[in-house]
């Protein structure tokens, strides 16, 4: 198997044409060989990125801006494994790594957690057995909690300053336990967090509240493998799936429902009186009402064939990649 | 291995028709296979890296290594296949209701984007070549570069004989277009000479203007010529004269403003002039110009002496046609082919696989061009794809091969199994699968069942695509490998979520008798989360609700619920849905209940209990071990005494009258 990490360059401003349209191709700046399948990525800083692959070792790659090559930093291997040695060298898939730099968190089939330091040869700490199925995403909910998601369709939190092994709290769906295949957190509203499921569904839980989610929207006809609130616009949510659809929930449209004078403040709201900040500040994502905010939900890929492996937005900017090998650049999102 | 790997090991003995094995490395030998039927596939997949001595002779054994289909583990051509997938899937959902010239032209640009995916494919090949340092590797890309451009070749003429189907006029057209594309070895020369600062003055000078004059490209020549007129004035009279019988030559348009007997009046009128001016000498005094008019009045001679500046026999056909017959009909082509190739070869040379695989072309022989095609290449991607375009074109009859599907399922099943035992290009050849009505889905089921499933994600994938399309089978064979890997590695929950995705009972039954062991040597729960949380898959299996069920006893216990504690430890033991072999347990559990102060069980209950016990005690004597097993005996005895204690203070207890 031939895998490899590689960084493109999806065309520079500089670029621009008379109209500002055309861009140029992404280019392959450079790569480097990996052993294993990728199952998730991540920049730990403007140089580093930590990758977790399915041989259960979780790598830092650096990646060297003035000569444009890519190193091997720093390695954990076996940071997951099965015990059973009978199994293909006892390690277990890594499925899923978040960084907070300099902390790194990685979970997976093994149902384990483990806290590492960039600088550190070792992990800081890890929770064996944190969960019995498989653990398929990790985000950070606070800089000391995170969130896991597993295969039995449990949403759990766990808080890192404790000792004891055992989640702070367990969030589950209602009916049939379908298993969670990733996680997102409001990047500006903690407690609204969004998860996709093995049946396409996307549920918005709010944990201040319940144990069960708030919202649940039918989604996708297969597993949805990714889900990404927006960094800089959270009214913006995009979710993509092995089906081959990559969509688009665009809640904002109901900002013209709020009174004017919002507009003009940003979202200062000190002056305004109690009872219009508690209407307006609550977000879309948690409105239970369908008639009166409307979701504009848009598939962004006219013509499916294959899974939408993975995806990722930041800016004016979109990529996603594909089963049919293919990685596609929105640079104009919200044109 | 990969499941289209084979294994051979050469013996000590010589080799029955060892023939087979001799295939050199990359063409596959299935013309003795053509219609042989499937006892040819194992046969079939001897391509690639046999390199044993072929002679049968005894000689020290040796392991090859056999693979269906080296090319899909090729880098560079990762992208021909994933792109032409998502061509062929276009066209298999596209609109057949479009009928007539729109589907024409659909069908038509179909063939353009295959053709554009072989040249981007193409271009990469030439640039990874020219990068690469390995001169092995850059001689293997420079072959690679070579058969795909023969690839191109053949599928444009396809495209205009078959998918575009040309009619005379345009046919002519088509075809100069498709030799200027392919014939290209003169570019060098050409753009060197107009590089040049004076190139009238260039010695292939001479050699530029007849190239464009024998591709067709008048307005070319005309450039050129003109700066030789000016350079050269006392050649400006004939120079006028050739410019004008260039600029006047009649070439069929493609749309119709004008028929073809219109064209051929005036192809014939131009003609003549053509010959007058030559007979009258004009040109005698310039060789050059001289031989160009011959050439402008199709004279053979004067065109095959410009051999190697159109180095082809097509080049030879398609320059011959223009200026002898610019009218000439599809059907009619194979008689000019014929005699083309001839001539041009002149029986110094044989015609080599490509040019007989054009010659069927012209001979609108497409049986002929797939099977020679298949022949001669070491990969299904080709054929496949071309026959199927054509079969869109309602080109081909069913040509029922002795197995009974016909041509083109027969190469599509081919390419995807090909497909299959790469380790991800698999996903391209379920598609492929599905398109074939008759065999494609056995093929599938056979084969998606062995990929090496290595993470969770892939089973997934693989599972999906099983779902999809029914496949109740392999769901549950999938779903059994994944929880018994599941098992072994002690993660219980995984195996229990890949059971539920199966609703396989039975294995759910496995996993909670793990638990209830676990339980029995530990005296406590593993993986409590999984278990207080079974929700409705709970209902899969007995035992499974039997776990759960226990687990909330439990539960209840603990926040001192005893009377609802109570109920359901008595439900479980009634309503059948605890093991016999736990009811020990239960009846064990029940007594700290027992035991309480205030009391909690009712006469009815305590009756039940007291039938459960005997129940257990009174089965078959001999296999009992109570009798030797002191704890045991200890235990039941503990309880009868527990019972009655507590039925004798339940009956006091309800036979009291409240309030007195």
């Amino acid at each position: 198997q031939d895998n490899r990490i590689s960084i493109w360059s999806a065309g520079d401003l500089g670029n621009e044409g008379l109209n500002g349209e055309y861009h140029g191709e992404p280019r392959l700046l450079c790569d480097i060989q990996h052993n294993g399948d990728v199952m998730d990525m991540q920049f730990l800083d403007q140089e580093r990125i930590v990758v977790a692959s399915s041989t259960g070792t979780v790598t830092i790659f650096r990646h060297h801006q003035n000569n444009q090559t890519l190193s091997a930093n720093h390695l954990w291997e076996k940071a997951h494994y099965h015990v059973d040695q009978d199994t293909s060298c006892g390690g277990a898939a890594c499925t899923g790594v978040v960084c907070n730099n300099p902390e790194i968190v990685t979970v997976g089939e093994d149902g384990r957690i483990n806290l590492f330091r960039a600088d550190q040869k070792d992990a800081v700490r890890t929770i064996d057995n944190a969960d019995s199925s498989t653990l398929h995403a990790v985000t950070f909910l606070r800089t000391t909690e995170i969130l896991t998601v597993n295969s039995i369709g449990q949403l759990k939190i766990w808080d890192l300053r404790q000792q004891r092994n055992e989640p702070s709290q367990i969030f589950s769906l209602a009916g049939d336990r379908v298993p969670l295949h990733c996680v997102d957190r409001h990047p500006n509203q903690q407690h609204i967090v969004a998860t996709g499921g093995q049946d396409g569904m996307l549920s918005i839980w709010d944990i201040r509240q319940g144990t069960m989610p708030v919202s649940l929207l039918n989604a996708h006809e297969a597993e949805m493998w990714e889900v990404h609130f927006h960094p800089s616009d959270p009214d913006h949510l995009f979710t993509c799936s092995e089906d081959g659809s990559l969509w688009h929930w665009d809640t904002s449209t109901n900002v013209s429902e709020k009174p004017s004078f919002l507009h003009q403040g940003g979202r200062s709201t000190a002056y305004l009186s109690h009872s219009t900040v508690n209407q307006s500040v609550v977000s879309a994502w948690l409105s239970n009402d369908p008639t009166k905010d409307r979701m504009e939900i848009t598939n962004l890929i006219p013509n499916q064939t294959l899974s939408v492996n993975s995806l990722d937005v930041l800016g004016p900017c979109l990529v996603y990649g594909t089963d049919a090998e293919a990685i596609y650049v929105n640079r104009q999102l919200f044109a | 291995w990969g499941p289209a790997e084979l294994l051979v090991c050469e013996t000590l003995f010589s080799r029955a028709g060892g023939s087979r094995s001799r295939c050199p490395a990359r063409s596959p030998c299935p013309s003795r296979f053509w219609g042989e039927g499937r006892a040819g596939d194992a046969a079939r997949a001897l391509t690639g890296s046999l390199a044993g001595s072929g002679d049968g002779a005894p000689s020290s054994s040796r392991v090859f290594v056999v693979r269906r289909d080296q090319d899909i583990y090729i880098q560079t051509l990762r992208k021909l296949f994933n792109e032409s997938h998502g061509i062929f899937m276009g066209l298999q959902r596209s609109e057949e209701e479009l009928a007539g010239k729109s589907r024409k032209a659909q069908l038509v640009q179909v063939s353009k984007n295959y053709r554009s995916v072989i040249r981007a494919c193409m271009e990469d090949m030439h640039q990874a070549a020219v990068l690469t340092r390995d001169s092995a590797l850059q001689g293997q890309y420079s072959t690679q570069v070579s058969i795909l451009s023969a690839m191109e070749l053949i599928w444009n003429l396809c495209e205009i004989l078959f998918v575009e189907a040309a009619t005379a006029g345009p046919l002519l057209l088509r075809l100069l277009d498709w030799v200027r594309l392919h014939v290209c070895d003169v570019d060098s020369m050409v753009r060197e000479v107009l590089n040049s600062e004076s190139p009238s003055k260039h010695k292939l000078f001479w050699n530029v203007v007849d190239v464009f004059v024998l591709q067709g490209r008048m307005d070319e020549a005309r450039h050129l010529l003109s700066k030789e007129a000016s350079a050269n004035p006392t050649s400006v009279n004939m120079y006028k004269i050739l410019d004008d019988l260039m600029k006047k030559m009649p070439v069929p348009s493609l749309g119709n403003t004008q028929t073809l007997t219109e064209l051929e009046l005036k192809w014939q009128h131009w003609h003549e002039e053509c010959q007058r001016y030559l007979q009258d000498g004009t040109f005698a005094s310039n060789p050059h110009m001289e031989s160009i008019c011959k050439i402008l009045l199709g004279d053979e001679e004067a065109i095959l002496e410009k051999k190697e500046l159109m180095t082809t026999w097509y080049h030879f056909l398609v320059t011959r046609l223009l200026y002898s017959h610019p009218t000439v009909k599809p059907m009619e082509l194979r008689f000019y082919a014929q005699s083309s190739m001839d001539l041009f070869l002149g029986g110094e040379s044989s015609p080599e696989p490509l040019d007989m695989i054009l010659m069927a072309a012209f001979e609108f022989e497409m049986h002929q061009v797939i099977k020679e095609c298949s022949i001669v290449l070491s990969n299904w991607w080709f054929v496949a794809h071309l026959t199927d375009l054509l079969d869109h074109c309602k080109l081909l009859q069913s040509h029922n091969l002795y197995f009974g599907s016909n041509m083109r399922e027969f190469l599509l099943l081919e390419y995807a199994s090909g497909l299959f035992s790469h380790h991800s290009l698999w996903q391209l050849g379920v598609d492929y699968f599905d398109h074939c009505p008759e065999y494609g889905r056995a093929y599938l089921e056979l084969h998606i069942e062995r990929i090496p499933l290595s993470t969770e994600q892939k089973a997934l994938k693989v599972l999906r695509i099983c779902e999809q399309r029914q496949m109740h089978e392999q769901v549950r064979s999938i779903c059994k490998i994944m929880a018994m890997k599941a098992l072994r590695n002690n993660r219980l929950g995984s195996a229990l979520s890949w059971s539920i995705r199966a609703k396989d009972a039975a294995f759910a039954t496995l996993i909670s008798d793990r638990f209830l062991k676990d339980y029995c040597e530990r005296g406590c729960f593993s993986d409590l989360d999984l278990i207080d949380n079974l929700g409705p898959s709970m209902l899969l299996s007995d035992r499974l609700t039997f776990l759960g069920k226990y687990r909330e006893f439990h539960r209840l216990y603990g926040e001192k619920r005893f009377l609802e504690a109570a109920r359901l430890l008595l439900m479980l033991m009634t309503a059948h849905i605890a093991p016999c072999s736990f009811w020990m347990t239960l009846l064990t559990d029940a007594l700290p209940l027992l035991e309480q102060k205030e009391v909690i069980f009712s006469a009815e209950q305590t009756y039940e209990l007291m039938r459960c016990l005997e129940d257990l005690t009174a089965g078959n004597p001999d296999k009992q071990r109570f009798q030797d097993d002191d704890v045991e005996t200890t235990k039941v005895e503990m309880l009868r005494l527990a019972l009655a204690r507590n039925l004798a203070r339940v009956i006091v207890k309800e036979g009291t009258v409240e309030g007195s």
